[in-house]
């Protein structure tokens, strides 16, 4: 499966792409790069670090998050991947002794910054779980839910953004007969297909997607990854996969990180290794250990 | 004599061998059985009694058991129970509208907020204390601080049945929230909800079945109680609909009144009574299963 | 949604937006359930103190000769003649709790064992029913049927074991003679039946999370069914089915109306023998309320922090223990996860 960015042949001025493990060989074209790079900036990060009480699980994390691109992160697990990707919406408030240090800056804005309202930042910074999680309610209250909350009680209105949301997750014709029946009834791709939908219906600026595709089959894996591209046009996503041709395939930017284990207190600290456009990094990582990992040395 | 054929292959006797350990087996199968029957009896004979010489008091003249005023005197036949049926369902009504939503809203500081600190491990403790505390201290303690003032009521009743069914209502609640998953509470704050709205919008719906079969034990149980009324609620032959004034009578404490009387008019009301109450309690119950069935569903 | 570049005046603008508008409804929820939860220490509190109030003047007067006179001597009229001993109603009590735990103890267990262990899978569900309905039956309908059914025929049975201990030397006092139906062998049979469901609940949820590993092995040593829950299942449960017994002991002692309704009216007696008419506090106190003048009532009151103090002890000792259980089964968390 090749992603977009190889539709059509172009010459290309950077060395020929090596072939890496079973990654998709990916040409760069300089033009797309430069594309991504004028892109804004939605996220910028400095120095982030994340601590559990006393064990700090991730550190000295740097980057910049760009609008309406899809950024991965990966790495192998236990490597503070999911850690920052919460620590961008402020879920970590709800973890007793979880700690953010460092800045995480959104439109400029700290989001770690005094007077600064958790629920503020969830309303425009939405996110999609690893294991889907309706509510036990029916698939229409799950996705008027989060309209309901912000005030909208009109019904035709709620009625209209259900129904967009749904088309939005790619979920409408499945559904359209049954919104009163339980979302639990669902099956898992379609729940979570339904999550994603509940995510957009508040109309996030951001989507974050924590594996969501770990607990799908194959072919419901495939229609998230087809929505994921559709959705990039509306809303910027970055997403935790542990699965590296997922990113390959998907994303633009992607991140990938380690875990060091420190000797001394036996703790093993995430670290952001290298950061930098999805094809640049499959076919000439700049770091060893992204080598390693991408041609399946480790992880 | 030739020797055994060493190489012969021996049959094996798998057949269960009479020893004394199998004995000791059986004996002690019979005995946890004698047990099971042992325990079955009194329910058994209870029962039994409760329609044998109930029945006939509360059914004979439907619905006039229900429905009547309870007799001045011991020795006056006839009568019925349905001054003691409206009282103790006026003290049972009240008791659970204190009871549940403060036990409700207790729960849910505990499972919710307080978790672990000292002020909610604190709370948690005495609420189990609270539980044992028997039901005569608790009417006692009403009538120092109700009654001695207002006098009797239902209401009297009813306070001294809610601080009975309170710390049972926490316990029960608390559990079903534990019940609830952490992922269902992060989807909701994912969305920008805050916490005491996903409390109420997300997690009690999520956890209303457990919590409704809860509380509804804790009523059938309050409703079975006698001896706080008898510090609060006074006595009443007529039937009194007011929660607030005057004094009032329950079905548990007919029967308490009744039982002790040397006559058969008075202790066949005291049947009478004891059959409605237990088929009271028994209704309450038998709705709480089902709630806790649908739980298992999900 | 912001397009531009982020400057000055657009971080100013999020920034405000991200404030919010503050959110009272979401703090005035809070301080609504930490009342609620704080209730339980208030009423706990007002409970103790009140009654203690109360009951202050008697005890004044009496010290310690309050836990060891029998001689309950209400006065109405001249309150300096009364005299309030409640030893023989803690003996009451006491001894009425204790018959009722030889009783019901070997039944709950056996009857626990029996619906984890040995049952068929059929027959499980309507015993755990059955045990259900035992629970709920009101107790103040086990003391009527005690004490209109079951006092006159067990008189009978009281005397005939009487009969057959004569001549015994601890065994004829214990069983003693004047059989009363209403005695304290009656109370304590009835308290039986009223905690046994308690006990049996507690104690098959201790059994049911004994590890099917340690069962397995026993059986796999060649063990027969008996000896396997000697070895693995008791064990295991010992400290939880501790904990059960003792809160059946604490709901025995607190237990008002089935008590009053058949252990008698005796006052001031302390006897060994079984089939006496005895008294115990909260039966005392439910019998001679209604009647009382003021000073009595102190008195009552007296009786009543008494019981408050000791079922507040054993319930405590229980749960404790209980407690310690789980946290060996769960680690320290606890609870059923």
């Amino acid at each position: 499966m090749v992603t977009e960015a190889t539709a059509s042949t172009a010459s290309s001025t950077s060395a020929s792409p090596r072939p890496r493990g079973n990654v998709p060989i990916v040409e760069v074209r300089p033009s797309m790069v430069a594309m991504l790079d004028t892109a804004p900036v939605v996220f910028e990060l400095a120095d982030v670090e994340v601590f559990y009480g006393a064990f700090r699980a991730v550190r000295g994390v740097t980057m910049n998050i760009q609008k309406n691109q899809i950024t991965a992160f990966i790495g192998p697990s236990g490597c503070g991947k999911t850690t920052v990707l919460r620590s961008l919406n402020r879920m970590h408030d709800v973890i007793p002794g979880a700690r953010v240090a460092g800045q995480v800056r959104y439109h400029g804005v700290d989001l770690y910054g005094a007077g600064v309202s958790p629920t503020e930042v969830r309303r425009r910074i939405g996110m999609v779980f690893q294991k889907p999680n309706p509510f036990p309610k029916s698939i229409y209250d799950n996705i008027a839910f989060g309209p309901r909350v912000n005030g909208v009680r009109d019904k035709a209105k709620l009625d209209e953004i259900v129904e967009k949301s749904l088309r939005g997750a790619a979920l409408w014709d499945e559904v359209k007969d049954r919104l009163r029946s339980s979302a639990q009834g669902m099956s898992g791709g379609q729940q979570q297909r339904l999550c994603i939908a509940r995510t957009i219906a508040v109309e996030p600026e951001v989507v974050l997607m924590d594996e969501p595709c770990s607990a799908l089959d194959p072919i419901a894996t495939a229609r998230v990854e087809e929505l994921m591209r559709e959705l990039k046009h509306r809303f910027t996503i970055v997403i935790v996969t542990h699965n590296m041709q997922q990113a390959a395939r998907v994303s633009d930017r992607t991140a990938f990180f380690t875990a060091e284990l420190d000797s001394k207190t036996e703790q093993r600290t995430g670290q952001l290794v290298e950061y930098d456009v999805t094809s640049k990094m499959f076919s000439n990582p700049r770091d060893e250990r992204t080598e390693n990992y991408i041609t399946g040395r480790f992880g | 004599m030739t020797p055994p054929d060493p190489t012969a292959v021996q049959p094996i006797d798998l057949r269960a061998r009479m020893s004394w350990r199998v004995i000791v087996n059986h004996a002690m199968t019979a005995a946890m059985l004698g047990a099971v029957v042992l325990i079955a009896i009194p329910l058994v004979l209870v029962l039994w009694s409760l329609l044998a010489r109930g029945a006939s008091a509360a059914f004979a003249d439907f619905p006039a058991f229900f429905t009547k005023d309870i007799p001045h005197m011991d020795t006056q036949p006839g009568g019925g129970m349905g001054p003691a049926i409206v009282g103790t369902l006026l003290v049972t009504g009240g008791a659970a509208l204190l009871a549940i939503p403060l036990g409700i809203l207790g729960a849910v500081y505990l499972h919710e907020y307080g978790k672990s600190s000292t002020f909610a491990r604190l709370v948690r403790f005495l609420s189990v204390v609270m539980t044992g505390v028997p039901s005569i201290v608790m009417g006692l303690f009403v009538y120092i601080m109700w009654t001695m003032r207002f006098g009797y009521s239902a209401f009297g009743g009813s306070i001294a049945m809610a601080c009975l069914m309170l710390p049972v209502v926490i316990r029960a609640t608390e559990q079903m929230l534990e019940l609830v998953p952490a992922h269902l509470r992060e989807a909701s704050y994912a969305l920008g909800t805050t916490k005491s709205r996903t409390i109420v919008t997300v997690v009690l719906p999520a956890a209303l079945p457990g919590i409704v079969s809860g509380c509804l034990l804790a009523v059938a149980r309050a409703a079975g109680e006698t001896a706080p009324l008898l510090f609060t609620v006074g006595a009443a032959s007529e039937i009194n609909a007011s929660l607030f004034s005057g004094a009032n009578t329950a079905l548990s404490a007919q029967i308490f009144a009744n039982a002790t009387s040397s006559f058969p008019e008075a202790q066949d009301r005291a049947w009478g009574a004891a059959l409605t109450l237990v088929l009271l309690t028994f209704a309450i119950t038998l709705i709480a299963r089902v709630f806790t069935a649908r739980i298992v569903k999900r | 949604m912001t397009g531009e570049p982020i400057t000055e005046a657009t971080t100013a603008a999020m920034a405000r937006s991200l404030r919010g508008t503050g959110n009272r409804a979401d703090d005035g929820f809070r301080v609504l359930a930490v009342a609620a939860a704080a209730l339980v220490l208030l009423v706990l509190g007002a409970i103790a103190l009140t009654m203690t109030m109360r009951a202050a003047g008697v005890f004044a007067d009496h010290g310690a000769e309050f836990f060891t006179s029998t001689r309950w001597a209400p006065a109405g009229d001249d309150p300096a003649q009364q005299h309030f001993g409640a030893l023989s109603f803690i003996w009451g009590t006491l001894y009425t709790s204790l018959i009722a735990l030889v009783i019901a103890v070997p039944i709950s267990l056996a009857v626990a064992l029996y619906t984890t262990q040995v049952a068929p899978v059929w027959l499980k569900r309507p015993l755990v029913y059955v045990l259900d309905l035992l629970a709920v039956v009101p107790s103040v309908v086990f003391g009527l049927w005690g004490v209109l059914t079951l006092a006159e025929p067990i008189q009978g049975v009281y005397a005939k074991i009487h009969g057959a201990v004569d001549g015994i030397p601890i065994l004829q006092s214990i069983f003693g003679a004047g059989a009363q139906g209403r005695s304290f062998m009656t109370a304590g049979v009835i308290l039986a039946v009223m905690i046994t469901p308690i006990i049996t609940s507690l104690s098959r949820e201790v059994i049911e999370t004994t590890p099917q590993n340690e069962k397995e092995a026993a059986y796999g040593l060649g063990a027969t069914r008996w000896e396997m829950i000697r070895g693995a299942v008791i064990p295991h449960s010992k400290i939880g089915i501790v904990g059960a017994v003792m809160l059946g002991l604490g709901r025995a002692m607190g237990e008002t109306i089935a008590a009053a309704l058949v252990i008698g009216s005796s006052v001031g007696q302390v006897s060994a023998n079984v089939f006496s008419s005895g008294n115990s506090m909260p039966a005392v106190i439910a019998n001679e309320w209604g009647e009382a003048k003021d000073p009595h009532k102190a008195g009552l009151i007296a009786l009543a922090v008494v019981l408050f103090a000791m079922t507040i002890v054993v319930n405590v000792v229980a749960s404790w223990i209980v407690r310690r259980a789980q946290v060996r089964q769960y680690g320290s968390r606890g609870g059923r996860r």
